[in-house]
């Protein structure tokens, strides 16, 4: 997704006035958007805590401002300058973090986001956006531009099967229907189930819907959602994200307000390091039993 | 730059520090120490420097009692909003907050963070053709802190030459004295390592204050400030513990005493 970020921001610096700064990252990536921005394109280093600061300070002057690093030295490193600068103030900074989830696999735990969207939404007026595909990433990129208020953008690699045929994006999407329980998928992590369910019998497979906008009180669950929900009386979330402060939580305490959570509920989530070792992303999602594999094999034995 | 008026100034001061010692005295709380220390600069810029499009950063957020006492003394915040100091439903708590006020845009009270707005308001105004400058006001023992570090390089390789900071070396933090803690000397070398000009002045002198300020040689200024916390008050003056205490009746009646005196 780190091109497609890199071509929805050229496209917008054409459109809008705005800076980029990244955190001393974006080779083989971000050397059209240095282009197309010229003197709006600032390297600041590696250096995040100040990358923030700086940003909140030129949205402070009316120039919204993009910081750009690896997930974690984004919203983790520079984490009080995200909640005073820029969030108290209430400033138009997006902060775009790249490898969400396991993403950067085997680089090491260091590099892996696994609470980034829960941690930035405890923030005041913080909005998370979690692509699930590469197409999805252009609309978002727009839909922030046009939201002036603090941002976080996680970024992975699309895992859409190719082919598949994507409905237009929206906070929330079906991507595939079924009679089954019900999937609500976050993040890159949904393509890894569509070729999956694709081959089942739509009567008995599960729905698969995908979220990409949080908080939920800015993005509800449709009534197409609701209703897929309660007739097939089964709810799992899958989310490549802590347990806490993720998407599963997020959608049982709406659940629950609005009357009930389904018999069947199941949460698969990312679960750290069960076992001390590193590997790929999908060793680390085999591990906490959130891959494709291993969570429609639960759902479909009804557990 | 405004032509100063020195006298004036004085008096001006000596208003401001009575106000300013009845406020923490009546709401009851500390910080007097480090507020007595960077008043005398935060008054004069904003009375005899700063024009309107200036901005000011206070990033040593301890010393908010300084800066709203140098807003109304420059007729931007009332009496009555001096009065809500510390109070229950009041826009003037004990670091600023943001947002509300034009001479108040940052939140500040977590050390590091005013440096960083500071350059990034900086340069933004470059980038919209905008040369009015920017002042950023830190304690010394802010200095520990590796964001401010991080902003200085960013401030120097950018060369924001609008930009000066000016800092409170008052040689006193949080749990004892900056030398004792983590020693930042040579402070002024340091700067100028990083490609800053580098004035060392009396932070109590308003014309030493004046000069430094009005000084342009193409580079951003970092401004040592000699002071004195708990200045003007001889059983405050250089003790750590005004960072922290509040004054009783008899010792706010002689902080007065001192000052008028004076």
């Amino acid at each position: 997704m780190r091109n497609a970020v890199c071509q929805a921001l050229v496209a917008l610096s054409q459109r809008r006035r705005f800076a980029f700064l990244t955190g001393d990252l974006g080779f083989m990536a971000l050397e059209p958007l240095r282009e197309a921005m010229g003197e709006l394109f600032i390297n600041a280093g590696v250096a995040e805590q100040n990358m923030v600061s700086v940003a909140a300070g030129m949205a402070s002057e009316g120039l919204p401002a993009w910081v750009y690093s690896i997930a974690p030295f984004a919203y983790a490193r520079p984490f009080e300058q995200i909640r005073n600068d820029v969030c108290s103030h209430r400033l138009n900074v997006k902060i775009a973090g790249n490898g969400g989830g396991y993403a950067y696999g085997s680089m090491g735990a260091t590099h892996h986001a696994l609470e980034d969207y829960g941690a930035m939404l405890c923030l005041p007026h913080m909005r998370a956006y979690v692509p699930a595909f590469g197409l999805d990433v252009a609309p978002i990129v727009d839909k922030m531009a046009d939201t002036p208020s603090p941002g976080y953008l996680r970024l992975g690699r699309c895992e859409k099967p190719a082919g598949f045929e994507l409905p237009p994006y929206a906070g929330w999407r079906k991507i595939l229907s079924g009679a089954g329980p019900v999937i609500a998928a976050i993040g890159p992590i949904a393509g890894g189930f569509i070729g999956k369910l694709a081959a089942m019998d739509e009567q008995k497979r599960p729905a698969l819907w995908v979220v990409s906008e949080l908080p939920l009180e800015h993005n509800p669950p449709p009534a197409g959602f609701a209703a897929d929900v309660k007739k097939s009386g089964g709810l799992y979330v899958v989310e490549e994200h802590s347990a806490h402060g993720g998407l599963g939580e997020a959608l049982a305490r709406v659940l629950a307000l609005a009357g009930g959570i389904p018999p069947r509920f199941g949460h698969f989530h990312a679960k750290g390091y069960l076992s001390g070792r590193f590997g790929s992303q999908q060793f680390h999602r085999k591990e906490c039993g959130i891959d494709a594999d291993t969570a429609l094999g639960v759902i479909m034995e009804g557990r | 730059m405004k032509t100063p008026d020195f006298a004036r100034f004085s008096q001006t001061l000596k208003k401001a520090k009575l106000r300013l010692l009845k406020m923490h005295f009546e709401s009851g709380i500390g910080h007097i120490g480090g507020n007595l220390s960077s008043l005398d600069a935060m008054l004069l810029l904003h009375t005899q420097v700063m024009q309107q499009d200036d901005l000011f950063v206070l990033s040593k957020g301890h010393s908010a009692g300084a800066l709203y006492v140098t807003l109304w003394a420059a007729g931007q915040l009332s009496d009555d909003d001096l009065q809500q100091f510390h109070k229950d439903n009041t826009r003037l708590p004990g670091h600023p907050v943001g947002g509300w006020h034009p001479g108040i845009r940052f939140s500040t009270g977590s050390l590091g963070h005013g440096l960083g707005l500071a350059a990034g308001a900086a340069m933004a105004r470059r980038l919209q053709k905008n040369n009015a400058p920017v002042y950023c006001l830190t304690s010394d023992g802010e200095w520990n802190e590796g964001s401010n570090w991080e902003s200085a390089l960013f401030i120097a390789h950018h060369n924001l030459h609008r930009v000066t900071i000016l800092i409170d070396r008052n040689d006193l933090q949080g749990f004892g004295r900056t030398g004792e803690v983590a020693n930042m000397e040579p402070f002024g070398d340091k700067f100028r390592a990083f490609g800053f000009d580098v004035l060392n002045i009396d932070g109590h002198d308003p014309r030493e204050l004046h000069r430094a300020l009005e000084q342009q040689d193409g580079l951003p200024k970092a401004v040592i400030m000699r002071t004195v916390k708990g200045r003007g008050v001889s059983f405050m003056e250089d003790k750590m513990e005004w960072h922290y205490l509040p004054m009783t009746k008899e010792q706010y009646q002689q902080a007065v005493d001192e000052v008028e005196r004076a």
